[in-house]
Order: C-alpha cells, then structure tokens, then sequence
C-alpha cells in the first residue's frame, strides 16, 4: 500500500494536464487570500452591527501611515478642513462600488503596492516609474484643496502630493503631445465594481497639455499628512480643483500622451452630462444637479448652501487658459 | 376578519411605521448619518414613502389573487403614511437641503426634471390625502374613486423620480419598478381576462369594504 502511495506520488507519474497552470494557480492563491480577507472585513461589519458600518470599520486620522517629509504652503489658508472620517467615508469610487460608503469597506483588498505607472504614446521613449521613485521626483508639498462634485456637494481636503508638471517633464513628450490621459487601476480581483458593467473600464481622464502642468494640478499620494487610504485612490490619484471631482482619476497605473482629445469614461457614459472640460462653473446647470450652490460636507445637518464660485475660485490661477473658448458648449 | 382584529393589526402598522423615523432620529442623535445627513434623510424619507406607495397599491392585487378583501380597509392607513413620509422627505428638501431659499428652490425644480416629477407626484398626493376621511368618501361619492386612481400615475412619477436621481447604477429603482409593474400586471390581467367570477366577486367585496370602512 504504502509503495503504491508513493509511486501515485511520483511527480513523474503526474500528467501535464493535470497541473495547474502558473497564472491560475496564483490568481485561485490570491483569490483564496481576498476571500479570507473579505471574510474578514465581512464579520467584523456583521459585530459591529450598524447599517453605516463603513464609518466603524474606517480609519481615523493618525491610524494610516505617516508621510515624513513634506512641506506646507499657503493654498487654502483659513479654509475649514472637511474632517478626515468625512473624507474617507462618503466616496465616488465606482470600482468599489457605486455607494457613497462602499469603497471605505470594499478597498480593503485593494494593495497600493509595489506599484508601477507606465508612461506612453507620444514621449521620447516610453517607459514606467515606481511610486517610490515617483515619490522622489520633486518635494512633496500639502495643498488645501477645494473639491467641488458635480452631485452638489463640496469638501475641503488637505492633500499631500506633487505638480503634475515634475512628472511630465519627466517624462519628457514630444511636440505631438497634446493631451494626457489617465488610466486608472481594473483590478477585478480586488476590485469589486469593474465586474459589472456600470462604467466602460477601466475609468479614463484626461487633460489638455496646459492644464496638465498648470501649477494648482496635483498627483496627490496622501490627505491629512498621511498616504491616501484605498479608498481614496492610493497610491497616486490625480488632484484639479477647478474641476469637477469626477477629472481626480484614482489609482493611476498608466499615463499616456496623445494627440487627440481622450473619450473620457463619463464623456463616454452621458456625453450631454458630462464634459471633458469639466470646469467648475455655476453658470452651466448638469440636467440633474444644480450647479450654483453646493451642499458642504462635516459642517452638520443644518449647515447652508454655500454658492458655487467660477473655477471652483480658482479663476485668478487657470481662467486664461479658457480665454476665448464657449464655456457652454465647452462644459 | 373581525374589526377588533383589523383594529389590532392597524396599531402593528403603525408601530413598524414609526420605526423609518425612530431610526433616522436615533443615528441623527448618535451622530451617525453619514458624511452627508441631509442626503442620508433624503433618500430615506423617500424610499420609504415609495415603499408605503407599493404596499398601499398591493392591497386590490392581493384581492384579486387571494379573494381576501380585510386586508384592503389597511389602504387608508397605508396611503397616509405613505404620505407622512412624502412630506418629511419634501421637508428634508425644503428646509435642510436648501434653508428655505425658495428661488433657489423654484429654480431646482423647474430645471431638474427628476425634480419635477417628484414635486408633481408629491402636489398629487395632497388632495389625495385631504379626501382620505369618510366625511369626503360620502361626499365625492363616484368621483371619489375616479379621484383615487390619481395614485398609479404617483407611482409611476414617483419611481421616475428615482430613475433619473441615480447617477448610472440603475438597480435599487429597477427593483422598485418592477414591484410596480408586477401589481399593476395583476389589475390590467383581471380587468381584460374576462376573469368574471372573481370580478365580479370583487367589486362586490370593494363595496362592502368601503363600507366597512366607513
């Protein structure tokens, strides 16, 4: 008996369709260990027992890992800061689903790293930089930033990032490149939202040449002195204040520089909705939302409608770069 | 059913209708309405008075499948609440959303069609709810039933309204649609089958429940 154990054991007497492919058996070993994690997540939502689980299970400032090395600035000075629970729990993340408080539970699985963005299109030679070296490519400054959704609601938040600007020098493009766009994370594995069909996946922005290395755009890698949580679009998202908070694509992994206007992903999902200019503007009503007012979150159940202001108030900074262009076709 | 029955099975109602609110005040109380509270009661408010609007409209379908016809002197009660929800959520809208800021207001509606399918369903509910007490049940006699069926058309606004609020995922309202469909699937079957038995059986019995109700 024990013979006839050892010779079915025998690796030579195993044959070759019966072994597990690499990919597969790495993707079944991973997803086993999303599964345990999502088991997890899952028991610790159900002890906790509340329907807004997503704010027991979320992290408070101080919980997430410190960013050593970054400089303050003067953007947003005497802003009142949206608080950090609020950042990271009422999110518009639609690869961790489509609730406001889905991703804080949902991203629990995502892994910022390693982490490489690949740099393509029309650049002198394409290549991919890791979020280390990234990291490294100029000094990390926090910027308190006004974000504007174009659902009508607003919130202040203290990023901590980079100029786009260091990394498109970096880059180096050539004279054809006219545009930039972003290609963020599409992780059906940890990314629960891209396994239905809501979105055109993986979810696209972009932005004209100027506005790419206007000084106010950010690629935000941390809020509130610490690296972005998941489900705030760790490890490196893009940050445009005067836009609508839709243009912030998350979790970038690809970057490249084209020629002609990119079809965004909400340009591509109601082209009469959303447009890929997506400046802040109260003067130009979305079919659903009202665009002169806007709701600020954190100030609590009786706080006012504060007005809208043009570019989001940062009209002094980018409202020469639409000199001369319709705004209202333009939207 | 007897009416001490009907008496004991309203009271029910109204504790497990109460319980939306108890709810919402508790988490307001804890602190615990999400980042956005104002949009937290919005949708709750409305969800439940969509809710109250479908449980309200499955009182004839289940007539009509089942022959029971106690169960249909509950429509007024859950018509109301239906009601009481569309108000708090129209309150939630008027007062917190925009502190009473009334061109505001009239702007959002007029521009915003899933506004104004929502601000009609709810205008169309009022007199609804007005003629809801047996004084204008005697009163309107015929017309007050031609009046009542002023209620599909809520429905079908209401869940409109909900259709064109979402963003792009579409799945809450599509089950909220559905339900509708279903129900009104049933009345349309029985009207045109030629299903007379039970017709017949059930005008009768709307008949006598109107009078038991009264």
């Amino acid at each position: 008996m024990i013979i006839l154990n050892q010779s079915k054991r025998n690796p030579s007497n195993i044959q070759p369709s019966e072994i597990t492919p690499r990919e597969v058996f790495e993707h079944r070993r991973s997803f086993l260990k999303a599964a345990g994690f999502a088991l997890a997540a899952g028991s610790a939502l159900l002890l906790s027992g509340k329907t807004l689980a997503a704010e027991k299970v979320a992290f408070k400032a101080g919980t997430g890992q410190k960013i050593n090395g970054y400089s303050k600035t003067a953007y947003g000075a005497g802003e009142q800061l949206t608080p950090y629970k609020d950042i990271t729990t009422y999110n518009n993340y639609y690869e961790f689903g489509t609730g406001k408080s889905d991703p804080a539970i949902e991203a629990v699985l995502f892994k910022p790293r390693p982490w490489t963005i690949s740099i393509e299109g029309h650049v002198k030679k394409a290549k991919s930089i890791s979020i280390e070296d990234l990291l490294k490519l100029a000094p990390l400054e926090e910027r308190i930033y006004r974000m504007r959704c174009v659902e009508g609601w607003s919130m202040v938040i203290p990023w901590v990032g980079l100029p786009l600007a260091s990394l498109v020098k970096w880059a180096d493009p050539t004279g054809n490149a006219k545009y930039i766009e972003f290609i963020s994370a599409n992780d059906s594995l940890t990314m629960p939202g891209v396994r239905s069909p809501i979105l055109d996946w993986p979810y696209t922005e972009g932005l004209r040449m100027d506005e790419a290395i206007n000084p106010l755009t950010l690629l935000a890698v941390g809020l509130y002195g610490e690296y972005l949580p998941n489900q705030n679009g760790a490890p490196v998202r893009l940050v445009t204040p005067w836009k609508y908070g839709f243009k912030g694509a998350k979790a970038i992994v690809k970057i490249r520089f084209v020629e002609k206007m990119p079809l965004t992903t909400w340009v591509k999902a109601g082209p009469n909705e959303y447009g890929f200019y997506a400046n802040v503007n109260p003067n130009v009503d979305h079919p659903r939302w009202s665009q002169s007012s806007e709701k600020p979150i954190g100030r609590g159940l009786f706080a006012d409608r504060i007005k809208t202001k043009m570019f989001n108030g940062y009209s002094e900074q980018v409202g020469q770069m639409y000199a001369g262009l319709d705004l209202n076709k333009n939207f | 059913m007897k009416n001490k029955h009907i008496i004991f099975v309203k009271m029910a109602i109204w504790v497990c209708a109460l319980l939306p609110l108890a709810r919402l005040i508790w988490l307001g109380v804890h602190d615990d309405l999400s980042a956005n509270p104002v949009e937290f009661i919005e949708r709750s408010t409305g969800t439940w008075a969509l809710a109250f609007l479908l449980i309200t409209l499955s009182m004839t379908p289940i007539r009509l499948l089942t022959g029971q016809v106690w169960q249909i002197q509950l429509r007024r009660t859950l018509g109301l609440w239906m009601f009481f929800y569309a108000c708090l959520h129209i309150t939630t809208y008027v007062w917190l959303d925009y502190s009473f800021l009334w061109s505001d207001i009239v702007k959002d509606i007029i521009k915003h069609p899933y506004v104004i399918v929502g601000f009609t369903a709810f205008m169309l509910t009022i007199p609804l709810a007005i003629t809801s007490n047996n004084f204008m049940i005697k009163r309107l006699k015929k017309n007050w039933k031609k009046l009542h069926q002023v209620v599909y058309l809520i429905a079908i606004l209401a869940i409109l309204h909900f259709w064109w609020l979402v963003k792009k995922d579409v799945t809450e309202p599509f089950y909220y649609a559905a339900v509708l469909v279903i129900l009104l699937s049933i009345r349309l079957y029985y009207k045109y089958s030629g299903n007379k038995h039970l017709n017949s059986k059930s005008s009768l019995s709307s008949k006598v429940s109107i009078n038991k109700a009264i």
